[in-house]
């Protein structure tokens, strides 16, 4: 993951301001440690990384695990909402579309969960701006001119400004959780024993709920798992259209200031965050399928 | 044992083919899903394709105000530029499509290349080739194309590599899986017993087999390889002088479309992708739907279980 270290134009970049100096350049170099060569700077990279230093970023001199700590604590409830969001109404219109196979109530779900699944995330923010303007807040955390605001004020003021963003998200997940759910219950609802429960008679409902949910909930929850550790990266588009101040925010930003520690960083959280929720549906897995004792 | 050789590929030749094609015309015509998604998606390509001929105005020419309402001559209105929408939607088709297209070519080339190789011949070569993939798989794909194409720089040639060397793997891993199973069939074995080379048994015997599978897969990936340009687009690092559907609602949002009330110049283009992207997923889904005998049967669905209250009229799906 750290092959990014290659730092290349980075320098250039930083001494491209006007009237910068060949002694500024240098200064400004070795304050870096850019004047070594890119084999001695990874090993200090990840000395420092064993230490918990992520290094200092290039655009505002901050150090990174700041810069990424605030990005993060910004984001996380903005996507923890919607995501909750998609993973509630989701599942339920997912075994819905599978139970009703066929009907017309099927056709309906399928179509308005694939219509939002097609939609680019950020157009779809886009026209939910156009829709809310003057209801809701379209930009930005909070209100900057609330002057001294009481704790609940603030909080409330926040969770207005979440509302669009995470909507938005919220959306695109929830027509990819309701076709992944439904199509796992497919699967399930054609088991045997699904018959052999039908045939002992009992209810409907209890079938779903018993014997195809629970055996369908390992397929959803790995791959609701997998994209769990893509909407952190995902929520790139939703914070430039809503101006989030998050995580997909900054790698934008860092990328254009070629902030590389800053970048590092950032790859460095999002992939173990990837690799964290990996972790997570392995050991959900346990939780979920007690057959699995290993 | 007969003294009758014949060329190993000769016999197994027609076959698959035949039903590889028949396959994906059957699927058309048996699911109403794959056909809106067929017919949406002939006629988009038929739009982008017929842009020079049908296009109502030049796609240079400034036709009205800025942001002109729509009228009789412009159903869509104008846009910042005073650019006529259908033209601009029209061309930015194609540039969307031939970028969709593209890229979905370069990640099929290397997930199919993969796939093929590291499920025929297991082992070692599969290892080495599954963690690569794994590790293309852990890296979030939207950040990295954001860094790759921003010190690239813009350009079309550029974004079609970036979005195609990131879509690979899942692909990989899915033809991977198929052909594993594939490669231990009788017919792949007396192919080596005859001894075909390996070359010959992947392209001749197992490549068809998996050929269905490999298709339903390029068309989702165009989905995605589309959204993904919509994407870059937004983010300012698509190529400044081709307009794509991306660029379209790029330049609307950057222009301030919304706060002018100018909702046609921001709309049409994010519906022209959607659609885009749901016929390829439709199309996509039911191939998938239908290479997967296990959703045929399902024993509670409402309808199915009312008209039939045992297993299925298609006794061979069970």
């Amino acid at each position: 993951m750290l092959f990014r270290l290659a730092p290349g134009s980075a320098v250039s970049n930083l001494s491209r301001v006007p009237h910068a100096t060949p002694e500024t350049r240098a200064a400004l170099k070795e304050q870096f440690g850019l004047d070594k060569s890119r084999g001695e700077q990874y090993v200090i990279y990840l000395k420092q990384l064993a230490h918990g230093n992520l290094g200092i970023s290039f655009a505002n001199s901050q150090p990174v695990r700041e810069n990424l700590r605030t990005a993060i604590l910004n984001t996380l409830p903005m996507v923890a909402l919607g995501t909750l969001f998609a993973i509630i109404f989701g599942t339920l219109t997912g075994v819905i579309a599978a139970w009703r196979r066929g009907t017309a109530l099927e056709s309906g779900t399928v179509t308005s969960a694939l219509a939002f699944y097609s939609m680019p995330t950020h157009w779809l923010g886009l026209m939910l701006v156009i829709l809310f303007t003057g209801i809701l807040p379209t930009g930005g955390m909070s209100d900057e001119f609330l002057i001294d605001p009481s704790w609940w004020t603030h909080f409330k003021d926040v969770l207005s400004h979440m509302i669009l963003p995470s909507l938005t998200l919220g959306l695109v997940l929830f027509g990819e959780y309701t076709l992944i759910v439904r199509s796992a219950m497919l699967e399930t609802l054609g088991e045997d024993y699904i018959l052999t429960a039908r045939a002992k008679g009992l209810r409907p409902w209890a079938i779903v709920r018993k014997h195809a949910l629970r055996n369908a909930l390992l397929p959803i929850a790995t791959l609701v798992a997998l994209s769990l550790g893509y909407i952190v990266a995902g929520a790139i588009l939703v914070e430039t259209v809503f101006s989030w101040p998050g995580v997909g925010r900054a790698v934008y930003d860092a990328v254009l200031a070629r902030d590389y520690p800053m970048l590092q960083g950032a790859f460095l959280f999002l992939t173990v965050s990837v690799v964290f929720f990996n972790l997570l549906a392995d050991l959900l897995y346990f939780k979920l399928d007690p057959r699995i004792t290993e | 044992m007969s003294v009758v050789v014949h060329e190993p590929g000769a016999v197994s030749d027609p076959l698959p083919v035949r039903s590889r094609g028949g396959f994906i015309w059957r699927t058309i015509r048996h699911r109403p899903s794959a056909a809106i998604g067929a017919l949406l998606l002939g006629l988009i390509i038929l739009c982008a394709l017929l842009a020079p001929w049908i296009a109502p105005y030049g796609l240079h020419e400034q036709v009205g105000p800025p942001f002109g309402p729509p009228s009789r001559a412009h159903p869509l209105g104008l846009d910042d530029g005073g650019i006529d929408m259908v033209t601009l939607l029209m061309w930015g088709l194609r540039i969307s499509l031939i970028v969709g297209f593209a890229a979905t070519l370069v990640s099929m080339l290397i997930g199919g290349t993969v796939g093929l190789v590291a499920g025929y011949f297991g082992g070692k070569t599969d290892g080495i080739l599954m963690r690569i993939t794994d590790y293309f798989l852990v890296i979030p794909d939207v950040p990295l194309m954001i860094v790759v194409a921003a010190i690239w720089g813009p350009s079309l040639f550029h974004i079609i590599i970036v979005i195609g060397i990131l879509l690979w793997t899942g692909t990989a891993r899915v033809i991977r899986a198929q052909v594993k199973s594939v490669r231990e069939r009788v017919y792949v074995k007396r192919a080596r017993a005859l001894g075909a080379g390996h070359g010959r048994i992947i392209l001749r015997h197992v490549l068809p087999q998996v050929a269905p599978l490999l298709i339903a897969n390029t068309v989702l990936t165009i989905a995605v390889a589309v959204f993904d340009e919509t994407a870059l687009a937004f983010l300012g690092l698509g190529d400044p002088s081709r307009i794509s559907l991306g660029k379209v609602i790029e330049n609307a949002f950057q222009r301030a479309a919304i706060s002018s009330g100018a909702w046609w110049a921001i709309v049409p283009p994010g519906v022209l992708v959607a659609l885009l992207i749901l016929s390829c997923s439709l199309i996509g889904q039911s191939l998938e739907d239908a290479l997967n005998p296990r959703l045929r049967v399902a024993h509670l669905s409402a309808r199915t279980f009312r008209l039939r209250p045992l297993v299925g009229r298609d006794k061979a799906a069970v």
